[in-house]
């Protein structure tokens, strides 16, 4: 069996890797504060009265 | 992994790890234009009638800007080609290098759809199918089908980045009225006049890409004229609002004396001798066209914020 081909990832690629990593980890923490403020920006307490 | 099976990892040319920043992905939003946008979207908003929750408002905003900038990186991902002749466009991320196209590609798409949904969802649907529709106008109809095809580009696509007041306004009323088509008529008469100056001293770089501006399609003379004449019809469209009885007649002075100056700036163009290769008139006019835009809503909003606080 042939030995597995991995690629080894340079400083540059790793640190550009990274902070795209971080910038999409923030990026998604923005849009679920969003929409949860939202949710309670347009329901309010409604959003407990609901039929069972 | 599908991709280790598909490339030998030997061959660099075919296996490529991206080396791109955040930065360069925040730079194909083209974030001096959203700029525009967000100032231009947020006037549309307060200036309309009736209330809007201050947290939807910027919800609103975000995602005028975010599918603004999406429309950008799909039209940096169209004209990456003509992008890397082009020594004002030749640093943008893809000519650069830093990102592909397929990457950008990607983005925009990603960005577009949540950009519309979130704001279909979250603030209303009318205001979500605009954006959705300007999004598509910047994006294919400019982009793709008119610029590189008739010197009219510019006027027709100018539509484009004159509906984000509209949008805004939408937001809160949910439709169009007179006043928010006339805040779309303001940038859409003076985006002519604005990309015609910047085309009279970037002629060269236009020419050397085929992409048909004014100047290189009808004559430098021609533009001239046609962008006096358009100066002359955003001068009078500026005053617009007040002659609908939008703002107070502080508005319809000031507006008068900044199409007043604009009108000169585009007469020094006109009177341009064709041997000045420095051109001028013609940086100063497109040097000035952004600071009228900028001022005109700048002041429209202070006339409207004035007498919503005094309660006219």
């Amino acid at each position: 069996m042939d030995p597995i081909e991995t690629v080894e990832l340079t400083e540059a690629q790793k640190k550009a890797r990274k902070r795209r990593n971080v910038a999409i980890a923030l990026a998604l923490v923005a849009m679920v504060v969003i929409f949860y403020v939202a949710t309670l920006t347009k329901l309010g307490p409604q959003i407990l009265v609901r039929p069972m | 992994m599908a991709l280790v099976e598909k490339h030998s990892l030997t061959d660099g040319a075919e296996f490529r790890v991206s080396e791109a920043m955040p930065g360069d992905f925040l730079a194909l939003l083209k974030p001096r234009v959203m700029s525009l946008v967000v100032f231009t979207a947020f006037v549309g908003l307060a200036a309309a009638p009736g209330t809007i929750d201050p947290f939807i408002a910027i919800i609103a905003i975000l995602a005028i800007a975010v599918g603004a900038g999406a429309s950008g990186a799909l039209n940096m991902w169209y004209d990456a080609d003509i992008d890397a002749v082009m020594s004002r466009t030749a640093k943008r991320p893809i000519p650069a290098g830093r990102v592909t196209a397929e990457q950008a590609l990607a983005f925009g798409i990603v960005l577009s759809v949540l950009s519309v949904v979130t704001l279909g969802l979250l603030v209303n649907a009318f205001a979500g199918a605009f954006l959705a529709f300007t999004i598509f106008f910047y994006a294919v109809v400019y982009t793709m089908w008119l610029k590189r095809s008739t010197p009219q580009n510019i006027v027709i696509g100018g539509a484009a980045g004159a509906f984000p007041p509209m949008i805004g306004w939408a937001a809160v009323t949910g439709s169009v009225s007179l006043e928010s088509v006339v805040l779309f008529l303001i940038i859409f008469l003076w985006t002519p006049p604005h990309f015609w100056a910047l085309a009279l001293f970037k002629s060269q770089d236009y020419a050397s890409v085929g992409v048909p501006m004014m100047p290189n399609v009808a004559g430098e003379e021609s533009t001239k004229r046609q962008i006096f004449a358009y100066s002359l019809l955003v001068a009078a469209i500026g005053v617009a609002p007040w002659l609908i009885g939008m703002t107070s007649v502080v508005y319809g002075l000031v507006s008068v004396a900044l199409g007043a100056a604009f009108v000169w700036y585009a007469w020094k163009v006109l009177k341009m001798p064709a041997a000045d290769r420095s051109m001028g008139p013609a940086k100063a006019l497109f040097g000035y066209s952004l600071v009228y835009l900028f001022a005109i809503f700048a002041v429209l909003l202070g006339d409207v914020a004035v007498a919503r606080l005094l309660g006219l």
